[in-house]
């Protein structure tokens, strides 16, 4: 069998069903089996690095692996950022990349990149495959790493004569990565210690993150939070591992949290921390956070331990298996002082939703979600105030509906992400909250999103702004808003112009009607144009590297 | 504090970047490396000197065993063992002090390699402090050029790593 048809037996046989990518001279060979091989779906994305997000977004909303694919040079570097923003958010993706022919290696060849060294800091793992006879190893070892321990991503980088070359078709049916052994189980001296330890606590707190989503573990954290009474805060990737209608929730924490969940952070004398990071966005000045607790910190990466904040009880597991663990070793109890306690930092500050006649950020967002209720619904964002607002408001009931970069912050993630979440779920509700500077970066996604039918509704808060950096330069910049007014073409013209279905909202009135519209529409994108206040900023908001405490309210 | 530390790797390319690229990327800083086979020749051992204290040691021996293709990590701090380096250096040696140079490395038990009319050079193994006080004392006569291997250890006794 010749590399290419080796490499695409084996996507066959990992059960990879569609492949987002983007053709070219360094792999042609392989889109030449692409083109006899009808159970692999093959979507043309408009520039590879919509191919990348397009992976992520599919890997993200079904938790398989995502699988794109580049050519050699260009092609290769477009999918940095993607590989990046996986990295960044542990997304399994598999990246294959063409490379010019091993003789041409090393002599600035052709379109040759050394995407190997360019992906090394941003990838789990990467492969420059040498001998045709080592292609399907790897290819096995590459589905392995990026979906086991803590996901990312990993790329393949194939070079053409390893394409073409003829070698016995094997199938590796044990593969032996000698240093690569993820831990699963906790610790059972660790979890009996967390367990004596949420028995003790009077004001106990869970702090969840995107790993619980990516171990499966919502229903143990459910049940140990109501076993034990514990309210919840989660993460920006966390949203949807806690129902957040559940009176447990406190909602999101960190930068554009709750005034609540920073509260019960900085009052807690427990922090169970679940998947979760530590990140500069969520602690705030990383030496006040959480001052009064003692720290359990469960997570799969032993590198996690430590690297931020000092946790008292350390588990290195599965957060599934971990927290399984746990409820077994813990006794029903209530805590009704803590939740008390809570209940007042509820009460003293409401989130400032001024009446207006403009049409605000959040008449969009909280009139969506009345529409929806997130039920069949996987909502995606960009990055920018509009994400944090969507963050805010869109409440999340389960794992897998909400889609957004978190660790690297792509703007341009939404669009292309939205195409593989949908591809990924063709009978969900995929509805894209997007920004007017986030939406030009990957804007030819379009294209994608027209050729292949696919129903996205995409909402624009247009606010002519780099709104997120204009806020910024507002609030700790004297209002110098130096280069962030944006000037916009009609967004509904050019959706027209793609061949979407392009509608505009200026007042409030006119909201409901154009949400309507757009969720009726079944065969194409529609882009809803909203043009939002201008200046309005995200509250509350914790100014970089300032305490959780001293959190800006209005 | 100064820390040893030896990482067992698969010999295979790019290995010895993913390892400096960690360093670099994480701001950690190596005062040396040195590298080569063991007795597998699909392992090959890094053998690094750094700095740092017990918290940075910690993320270091974490971080590293996150590359896939290390498989063993081990701090020789606070445990027993051998530890050399071999200097080449390289220095004047005229006819009038060539005597006395030599009589230094002799008492250094350093080996004279090479000779030439005006200059020798001398083979030295040790501790790094004894190639520094070598050095020290070759520095007067002038010393043309020299190099480092960088500490390579092992465990004392009958343990491995
Ligand atoms: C690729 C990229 N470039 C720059 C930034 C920095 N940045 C963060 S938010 C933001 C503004 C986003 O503007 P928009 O999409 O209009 O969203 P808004 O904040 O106005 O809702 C910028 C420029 C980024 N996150 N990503
Ligand atoms: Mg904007």
């Amino acid at each position: 069998m010749k590399g290419a048809q080796i490499l695409i037996e084996l996507l066959k046989r990992e059960g990879v069903e569609v492949i987002f990518g983007y053709p070219g001279g360094a792999v042609i060979d392989i889109y030449d089996v692409i083109y006899e091989t009808p159970e692999i779906h093959h979507i043309l994305v408009r520039h590879e690095q919509g191919a990348a997000h397009a992976a992520d977004g599919y890997a993200r909303s079904t938790g398989k692996v995502g699988v794109c694919m580049a050519t050699s040079g260009p092609g290769a570097t477009n999918l940095v950022t993607g590989l990046a923003t996986a990295y960044m958010d542990s997304i399994p993706i598999v990246a294959i990349t063409g490379q010019v022919g091993t003789p041409l290696i090393g002599k600035d060849s052709f379109q040759e990149a050394d995407i190997t060294g360019i992906t090394m800091p941003i990838t789990k793992h990467n492969f420059l495959v040498t001998r045709v006879e080592d292609l399907a190893f790897i290819v096995r070892e590459a589905f392995y790493i990026a979906s086991s321990g803590r996901p990312g991503p990993v790329v393949i980088d194939i070079p053409k004569d390893v394409q073409q070359k003829t070698t016995e078709f094997v199938y590796p049916e044990k593969i032996k990565i000698p240093g690569y052994k993820p831990t699963y189980r906790g610790h059972v001296k660790q979890i009996t210690l967390a367990a004596a330890a949420i028995m003790e606590a009077e004001r106990p707190l869970l702090y969840v993150g995107g790993g619980v989503i990516t171990s499966g573990a919502s229903a143990q954290l459910l049940e140990l939070a109501e076993k034990t009474d514990i309210p919840v805060v989660h993460t920006m990737m966390g949203k949807g591992t806690f129902p957040e209608s559940h009176p447990l929730s406190l909602g999101m924490l960190g930068m554009h949290g709750t005034y609540w969940a920073n509260k019960a952070v900085m009052n807690c004398d427990l922090l169970i921390a679940v998947g979760a990071r530590f990140d500069d966005r969520v602690t705030g000045k990383v030496d006040t956070f959480a001052p009064k607790a003692k720290i359990i910190h469960i997570d799969i990466d032993p590198a996690e331990i430590g690297k931020n904040v000092k946790s008292d009880i350390p588990i290195v597991g599965d957060a599934r298996l971990v927290l399984g663990e746990l409820v077994k070793r813990v006794e029903r109890k209530t805590h009704p002082q803590w939740r008390e306690e809570i209940e007042t930092f509820k009460r003293a500050y409401s989130p400032p939703y001024k009446e207006s006649p403009k049409l605000l950020p959040h008449h969009v967002i909280t009139l969506i979600y009345e529409k929806t209720h997130g039920e069949n619904t996987i909502l995606v964002t960009d990055v920018g105030q509009h994400q944090m607002w969507a963050a805010q408001m869109y409440r999340c009931e389960k794992p897998r509906t909400w889609v957004s970069s978190g660790g690297l912050g792509t703007m341009g993630y939404g669009l292309p992400a939205s195409i593989g979440v949908q591809i990924g779920n063709p009978d969900k509700r995929v509805i894209l909250i997007s920004g007017d500077g986030s939406i030009f970066m990957k804007i030819q996604e379009m294209v994608t999103a027209v050729n292949y039918g696919l129903p996205l509704k995409i909402f624009v808060m247009n606010n002519s702004y780099l709104g997120m950096v204009r806020q910024w330069q507002g609030c700790l910049y004297k209002k110098r808003y130096s280069c962030t007014r944006l000037h916009n073409p009609d967004l509904a013209v050019v959706a027209r112009a793609f061949g979407a279905e392009g509608l505009t909202v200026k007042t409030q009135a006119e909201l409901e009607q154009a949400i309507d519209k757009a969720l009726a529409i079944q065969d194409r994108p529609v882009l809803v144009d909203c043009h939002v206040a201008e200046e309005e900023n995200v509250l509350p908001f914790v100014p970089p590297g300032k305490s959780l405490e001293e959190m800006i309210l209005e | 504090m100064q820390h040893i530390i030896s990482v067992l790797v698969e010999n295979k390319p790019r290995v010895l970047a993913r390892v400096a690229s960690l360093f670099a990327r994480r701001g950690y800083n190596i005062e040396s490396l040195a590298v080569g086979p063991t007795q597998d020749p699909q392992i090959s051992r890094i053998t690094l000197v750094v700095h740092g204290n017990e918290d940075i040691l910690e993320q270091i021996t974490k971080q590293l065993y996150k590359l896939i293709e290390v498989i063993k990590v081990g701090d020789f701090t606070n445990t027993s063992y051998v530890d050399r380096e071999l200097a080449l250096i390289k220095v004047n040696a005229p006819a009038a002090v060539r005597s006395e140079v030599a009589q230094i490395a002799e008492i250094f038990r350093a080996r004279i390699v090479d000779v030439e009319e005006k200059s020798l050079t001398v083979e030295v193994t040790g501790t790094p402090d004894k190639i520094d006080a070598l050095e020290q004392l070759l520095r007067k006569y002038g010393i043309i050029e020299m190099t480092r291997t960088g500490r390579i250890a092992l465990a004392r006794g009958s343990k491995s790593l």
